[in-house]
């Protein structure tokens, strides 16, 4: 008989077990100072392994990081805010087509929002994004129009992709938003790809990749670090940890590993931690960090600790595999509650704003979608031509597919 | 008898497969405590605990790699990669390692393995959720590769494939996990329960690999087709009023060439359909192999109904997916001549 046995890891609860975050430790905010541009990997340490937080329980931010980003503009707050709960707004209006069978899929990112929403505004206009699926934040954040990222939601021939893609793989260049593959981290490594062509062609733009917990498992993620470490180039390796995977616990991709941004420092590449639900956190790391690529300093990468408070997508039901009142008892709160009670605190917003800001975002995002209906749903569809199958396959259409096209009947 | 949907059939197999070999083994990503995205694998890791059924991370090649490493070791892993458009990380292991084990080692090492997943369109899943790539697995020797059609099929030879010396690709048509789809998606669906070949017995038995079945009998025409297009070839059938035979590959390597010989010896006219697209796919190798073996008693040129050679796309899925009147066009062409 052996010794040796396997083991297999456990979320803290499951369903009809009583929530248990016990496992999360939760540093007090501002304990960790800011590090040199140049940081390097093998001074990261606490940075990968603790937690950078910037407002404390009351919504007052503290600290070193705190200081590094000043006093942030109310109106760039209140920017944030909004856009935060323009994704509710959509998230819900979009979550609600589906169910009626408008559209044929689609996944919220709440909880997530402030994630994407702050860092977007740190970016500059030629920087590209390489997101997941569950980065539309992005889109919003950088003031892209509704009407075609609705018409991507809806396939119709508001759809700038023409119906070619499942709804939230949304390709947007000018809006620095790479076209999304379903095939998990398959672009982590694009983005790194793209960023030593930044280097190379000296176009002073940065790339910042995007990752899930459950993908950093994907061998891309690893090629991704590798190369990064090794090239040097301008890109930020955001990773989304929010605990899940579909049904799958956080644990599972990370095995015994303290942390994912710890996991980037094998590789050599400094990497810091921070808590995602802290607008004011993910603006000044962010700011650090794409500050630091752009200046030449080289990679960086971060783990942004958060939770998925909503389902995987419109086909997942997270009641069979986890306790349903886990998102109210996330220890590091909702980022929107956050701000706002932030905002409130600076007398720069106010319940009443709060309630009114919600209601006109629901009533703009409800107007846009109801013309975008107008031009097709999936229960009244209206989609781009079915040539759009062949057109772009290649740059040139090969006579094949010219035969093809015409045996379609076009 | 039980009546299952192919799901339940799945399941079945993995939990008789489970119970009577210590050395089986199921995982995959989601498989475990949730029991897969398309609920195959529900129930199993309960019964038979998570060192039987387990959860792993999102890496196919990993999935793969472990479960060859296990195989070689006499154990006999049937693993789940989420969908067929997710195996491409993992292709390097089933078509460099798998696939030539047993002949590289001079059987010092083998694999009996079962790769189990998802393929196919139809349920507006877009480019990842929706392709068919049979024939990249069908071109690599040393691979077997199987798709059923029928949840009773689904059964035995999922069981026939664990109990298989190598490695085996298995192909799950989803558009008919629940019940056969007859390419009308506005239509009614049909749930298997109405469906005899609904089935199942609760029991062990196999449905052997390589023999292909005739679902419907015919002397005017033979068509060629696995999986979902079984049903859209029959509703073809229909309305074309042509006596054609039906005969569902099952699978696709070894191929069973004698059957297929025989009804087109039979009928001199052949059909093929699939889903895949058309350049380089599997209807090539039917089509070369039907007139080589059958070219005097051709009465006509073979023709396949396949889908586009462009990436399947979202919106335009009706438009891409081989339909009911493509296929019917395609019948009463063969038959013109
Ligand atoms: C290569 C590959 N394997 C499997 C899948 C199926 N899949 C889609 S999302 C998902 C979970 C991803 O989890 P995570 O990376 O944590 O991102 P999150 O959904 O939590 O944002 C899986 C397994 C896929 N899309 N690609
Ligand atoms: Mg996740």
């Amino acid at each position: 008989m052996s010794d040796a046995k396997l083991t297999f890891p456990h979320p803290p609860a499951r369903p009809n077990q009583p929530v248990d975050f016990s496992n999360i430790v939760v540093p007090k905010a501002g304990l960790l100072p800011v590090p040199p541009l140049d940081l390097a990997p093998q001074d990261a340490q606490p940075f990968a392994r603790g937690l950078i937080r910037v407002m404390d329980d009351t919504g007052t931010p503290v600290g070193p990081w705190a200081e590094y980003l000043g006093e942030m503009p109310a109106d760039d707050l209140r920017k944030g805010l909004r856009d935060m709960l323009k994704m509710r707004a959509i998230d819900r209006r979009m979550q609600n087509a589906q169910r009626q069978g408008k559209t044929s899929f689609y996944m919220q990112s709440t909880g997530e929002e402030a994630i994407g929403c702050a860092f977007q505004r740190q970016l500059q206009q030629g920087d590209m994004n390489f997101p997941t699926y569950r980065q539309q934040i992005l889109l919003v954040a950088a003031d892209y129009p509704l009407e075609p990222m609705l018409g991507q939601l809806y396939s119709n021939d508001l759809d700038p992709l023409e119906g070619r893609q499942l709804p939230i793989m949304h390709s947007a260049r000018d809006y620095g938003y790479f076209s999304v593959s379903g095939n998990l981290g398959t672009q982590y490594v694009q983005a790194v790809g793209w960023a030593m062509a930044c280097a190379l062609r000296g176009d002073g733009k940065i790339a910042a990749a995007w990752i899930g917990d459950g993908a950093t498992a994907s061998n891309d993620f690893h090629s991704a670090m590798l190369s990064a470490s090794v090239y040097q180039p301008p890109v930020v390796l955001n990773i989304v940890n929010n605990q899940w995977a579909i049904s799958t616990y956080t644990g599972v991709a990370a095995g015994k590993s303290e942390t994912y941004a710890a996991r980037a420092l094998g590789y050599g590449v400094p990497a810091l931690r921070v808590d995602g639900n802290d607008f004011l956190a993910v603006s000044a790391v962010s700011r650090w960090a794409i500050e630091r690529a752009r200046k030449g300093f080289g990679p960086v990468a971060i783990e942004w600790f958060t939770y998925r408070a909503a389902a995987h997508s419109s086909s997942d039901d997270p009641s069979a595999y986890r306790p349903k009142d886990e998102a109210q008892a996330w220890p590091l709160g909702d980022p929107v509650d956050r701000l706002k009670a932030h905002l409130i605190d600076r007398g720069e917003w106010s319940e009443e704003r709060h309630v009114q800001a919600g209601a006109e975002l629901l009533d703009e995002v409800t107007q846009v979608q109801k013309q975008v209906e107008a031009h097709g749903t999936l229960v009244n569809p209206q989609p781009a031509s079915p040539t759009a199958i062949f057109n772009g396959v290649y740059a040139d259409m090969p006579e094949h597919l010219r035969r093809q096209r015409q045996e379609m009947g076009y | 008898m039980a009546r299952m949907t192919m799901i339940e059939a799945l399941r079945s197999a993995m939990d008789v497969k489970l119970s009577d070999d210590p050395g089986v083994i199921v995982f995959g990503e989601d498989v475990g405590y949730f029991g897969g995205v398309f609920r195959c694998t529900a129930g199993l890791q309960a019964k038979y605990g998570e060192e039987r059924v387990f959860d792993t991370p999102i890496n196919e090649s990993a999935i793969v790699g472990l479960a060859i490493g296990m195989a070689a070791h006499g154990m006999r892993p049937c693993v789940e990669i989420q969908f067929a458009d997710y195996v491409y990380p993992a292709y390097d292991q089933i078509t460099q390692e798998a696939a030539r084990l047993r002949h590289r080692s001079n059987q010092q090492f083998t694999c009996p393995m079962v790769v189990r997943m998802p393929t196919g369109g139809g349920i507006f899943g877009g480019q990842t959720h929706s392709q068919s790539p049979e024939a990249l697995f069908t071109h690599v020797a040393g691979l077997k590769v199987v798709i059923p059609s029928t949840p009773y099929d689904a059964k035995g030879l999922l069981i026939a494939a664990i109990e298989d010396p190598d490695p085996v690709i298995f192909l799950e048509p989803k558009r008919i996990y629940n019940g056969p789809f007859y390419g009308d998606h506005a239509g009614k669906s049909v749930p298997w329960s109405a469906h005899p070949a609904g089935e199942v017995p609760e029991d062990h038995y196999i449905v052997p690999l390589g023999r292909a079945a005739i679902r419907r009998e015919g002397a005017d025409l033979t068509i060629l087709a696995y999986g979902t297009m079984v049903y859209v070839a029959e509703r073809a059938v229909e309305q074309a009023g042509i006596d054609a035979e039906i005969i569902d590959l099952r699978t696709l390597l070894p191929l069973d060439l004698a059957t297929i010989v025989a009804s087109v010896e039979k009928t001199g006219r052949c059909v093929v359909l699939h889903e895949a697209t058309r350049t380089s796919g599997f209807g090539a190798e039917l089509i070369a192999e039907v007139q080589q073996a059958c070219f005097w008693h051709l009465r006509a040129p073979l023709l396949r109904v396949t889908g586009w050679d462009a990436p399947y796309p979202h919106a335009q899925e009706w438009d891409y997916f081989p339909s009911v009147s493509r296929v019917v066009a395609a019948l009463a062409k063969v038959m013109e001549d």
